[in-house]
């Protein structure tokens, strides 16, 4: 792997692979009675978040404290303003810290990008969503929650399932990432939205396009909900929230007309009754809670693989 | 009075003879009769002599941002660059939108005496875009503006746009725009491509160039006044601007040196050293923009100089300003990727870079024919040369060239304004 994960397109597939397996070793550490391995022991991981993000912040530090490193919280809230210098004046501070990896979110796309390309910090930096851009641990938690439930009945493997991204696909760094990830794995992504909230040039993903949800639901092994922000009325996406509940949202009589076997999936926060209805959000074909689960599980995997974990992940006190 | 003899240059690259430059015009173009001081005589082989360049588009940042550029620093520039002459936009702090602020940048040039500054006029008060500026206050100031521009903004609106296209016909003056729909554009970061989407960085679409630049053009035939379009980066624009100049309307348009090298995937670095408003573009934007320079239908090249200090670049693209130093690389620029590619010859260069800017302005003593009695406003470039460019080498007070670690073609030696050295052996005289 490489030294940083900035983007999904960095993980081939054999890595994206490593991280699934390593995932699945130490998701099973979750259900012992002590749930901590010292594979991280000395090392110090810091949590850079310049946007509010309790769930993958709190994911995070959950992860490397497992893994027995320091976890330096850092929340430069309102920096936004400051122009940008708190950025490299910040990493430089942390730097001087000596943190051996930065995980960084960052309301400005390209951020963890710059954080890594600049020269402002040695350490190993992982994007924990930027802007518009990417959240590629995201993308590997979702990748592990379908592996768990789809690849079992298909030969070990992603290879072929369909997966449906469903919403915001403009705004959303989820999509970005998930599409690029998911391709790797060999699922056949659709994005589904209204024309307003896909980007210019998405023809050119390696993705198929659509406008109509009830379409797709037949045949998708997956369908994921992206939120949706109801001030993205004002700026004339769509006209109301209730008119794109209607066409884009998952409700009981959606989900009724999925495959037996298919599975409901939500990065989160959830706008209930925008997006997702309560009933579905909390129906037994919904792995919302799963997710989050399996988030810590996977950047575990992140943290230790980056970190130079060369000794296997769950061998007990092997890390000497 | 000083006397400058330059032997066995290139008149744009046409045809080999001398100038002798004496009390500030073109005395003679043999030297037989010269008998003065060696240290006075430039030996011109290789050189190739140019009418002395003039911008129609640079950012000088004083009064108000003297820590990105000042008149003093951003004229040594222009004339290490080969510029006589450049025209100073309005965008400064306060706006140079009455003749006090014009009065002032024109007074801060000629105490310089690198090169002259032509002040822009706001078109509007501080560049608001609500009412007009008092342009013939402007006009008939010691500055003497002709150029009226809001440019960082756009004349969005289409009954001001309208009014001040006809106001500025009382004294000859031309509105150039910066074409932008703002709406199109809000919180755009590069152009809107398959890239931008990909980046997650807000796209800036061509459209939003092209609607303006159309609707300028109508406005500008239905009043009968003249349109200078600025910095032109999309092969609509080409095409539009193509069309208007067929219809015989009064339409002129530039081309940065950036939007006819560098390429729109350059921000995939995420390094705001490529953002620029117009954004980098695509490739077959540049091709038709290197295409449109060539045939006249873009009549200049503008540099868009737009010097930047080191904190507003070295952050996240977001956060970060657009623009980038041009004066002392245009020239190079326009040999790469015009001359030497085979689609402008050296007469045309001077018609792009000197003659037609200065006639856009309405400069008399500017863009003037190398021949006896003439402006000694020169230019004497080595286009055999190659170099590397370095950020450190731009005298500048700011450094944000997109350009360093590039090679590129072709170095200034000599400038002269009225007969007066400003660079000799590429290197500034004062």
């Amino acid at each position: 792997m490489k030294r940083h994960l900035l983007s999904a397109a960095d993980l081939t597939r054999e890595d994206a692979e490593l991280v699934l397996s390593t995932a699945a070793e130490l998701r099973s550490l979750a259900d012992r009675p002590i749930k901590k391995l010292p594979a991280l022991r000395g090392r110090t991981v810091v949590n850079l978040f310049f946007e509010d993000s309790t769930r993958t912040r709190i994911s995070f530090e959950a992860a490397a404290k497992r893994l027995s490193a320091d976890v330096i919280n850092f929340a430069a809230k309102g920096s936004s303003v400051s122009k940008g210098e708190s950025l490299k004046d910040t990493a430089l501070t942390l730097e001087a810290m000596g943190a051996d990896a930065v995980i960084v979110r960052h309301h400005a796309s390209g951020a963890p990008h710059r954080l890594a390309n600049s020269g402002w910090v040695r350490s190993s930096v992982i994007n924990a969503g930027d802007g518009t851009h990417e959240h590629p641990t995201q993308a590997l938690l979702d990748a592990f929650t379908m592996w768990r439930h789809l690849a079992p009945r298909n030969g070990g493997t992603l290879d072929g399932q369909r997966i449906a991204i469903v919403g915001d696909v403009l705004h959303s760094r989820v999509a970005r990432s998930n599409a690029l990830l998911l391709k790797t794995l060999g699922a056949e992504v659709t994005l589904i939205a209204p024309p307003t909230l896909l980007p210019v040039g998405v023809e050119g993903w390696p993705v198929q396009v659509g406008y109509d949800l009830d379409e797709v639901l037949p045949e998708a092994d997956a369908v994921m909900m992206l939120r949706v922000q109801r001030e993205r009325m004002n700026a004339a996406f769509f006209p109301t929230a209730r008119e794109y509940s209607r066409r884009y949202g998952l409700d009981q009589r959606r989900m009724e007309r999925l495959a037996p076997h298919a599975i409901v999936m939500h990065p989160g926060p959830m706008v209930r009754g925008m997006e997702i209805t309560a009933q579905v959000a909390d129906s037994d074909r919904s792995v919302i809670v799963e997710q989050v689960t399996n988030g810590v599980a996977v950047r575990m995997a992140v943290l230790y693989l980056l970190l130079g974990g060369s000794q296997p992940a769950s061998g007990e006190g092997s890390d000497q | 009075m000083s006397e400058y003899v330059i032997k066995g240059v290139s008149l744009l690259g046409e045809r080999v003879c001398d100038l002798v430059l004496r009390d500030g015009v073109i005395a003679s173009l043999s030297a037989a009769e010269y008998a003065g001081p060696a240290d006075q005589v430039i030996d011109g082989a290789g050189l190739i002599a140019l009418p002395g360049l003039v911008d129609l588009h640079t950012h000088l940042r004083e009064p108000g941002r003297e820590d990105a550029e000042t008149v003093e620093s951003g004229t040594r520039a222009a004339a290490l660059g080969g510029f006589t002459a450049v025209h100073a936009m309005a965008n400064t702090d306060p706006v140079a939108d009455t003749a006090g602020v014009v009065e002032q940048v024109w007074r801060l040039g000629r105490e310089a005496g690198h090169c002259e500054v032509y002040p822009v006029g706001a078109v509007t008060v501080g560049l608001a875009g609500e009412r007009l500026a008092e342009l013939g206050a402007m006009a008939d100031s010691a500055a003497r503006v002709r150029v009226f521009s809001d440019d960082g903004k756009c004349v969005s609106d289409a009954l001001l746009m309208r009014r001040a296209l006809e106001y500025v016909k009382a004294f000859d003056g031309v509105i150039a725009q910066h074409a932008q729909e703002p709406r199109l554009t809000e919180g755009a970061q590069m152009n809107e491509g398959e890239l931008s989407g990909r980046l997650g960085l807000a796209g800036w679409p061509a459209v939003a160039e092209e609607a303006i630049i159309a609707r300028d053009c109508l406005l500008a035939a239905h009043v009968g006044s003249r349109l200078h379009v600025c910095h032109v980066s999309t092969a609509g624009s080409v095409e539009i601007v193509r069309q208007a100049k067929a219809n015989g309307w009064d339409v002129t348009a530039e081309v940065c040196p950036h939007h006819l090298l560098l390429t729109d995937d350059l921000a995939a670095s995420y390094d705001p050293i490529f953002k620029v408003n117009p954004p980098l573009r695509s490739a077959a934007d540049v091709a038709a923009l290197r295409a449109g320079l060539a045939d006249g239908t873009i009549d200049v090249v503008a540099t868009d100089h737009a010097p930047h200090p080191l904190e507003d670049k070295d952050c996240e693209w977001a956060a970060a300003a657009f623009g980038m130093l041009g004066l002392q690389t245009a020239l190079s620029i326009v040999q790469a990727t015009m001359v030497d590619a085979g689609l402008l010859d050296w007469a045309g260069v001077a018609q792009r870079m000197s003659i037609t800017p200065a006639r856009i302005g309405r400069l008399s003593d500017q863009g003037q024919p190398l021949e006896v009695g003439a402006p000694a406003n020169i230019t004497l470039y080595d286009p055999s040369v190659r170099r590397v460019v370095r950020a450190e080498e731009m005298v500048s007070l700011s450094h944000n060239t997109p350009y360093a670690g590039m090679e590129l073609p072709g170095q200034v030696r000599a400038t002269f304004l009225r007969g007066r050295p400003t660079v000799l052996d590429g290197a500034l005289t004062a």
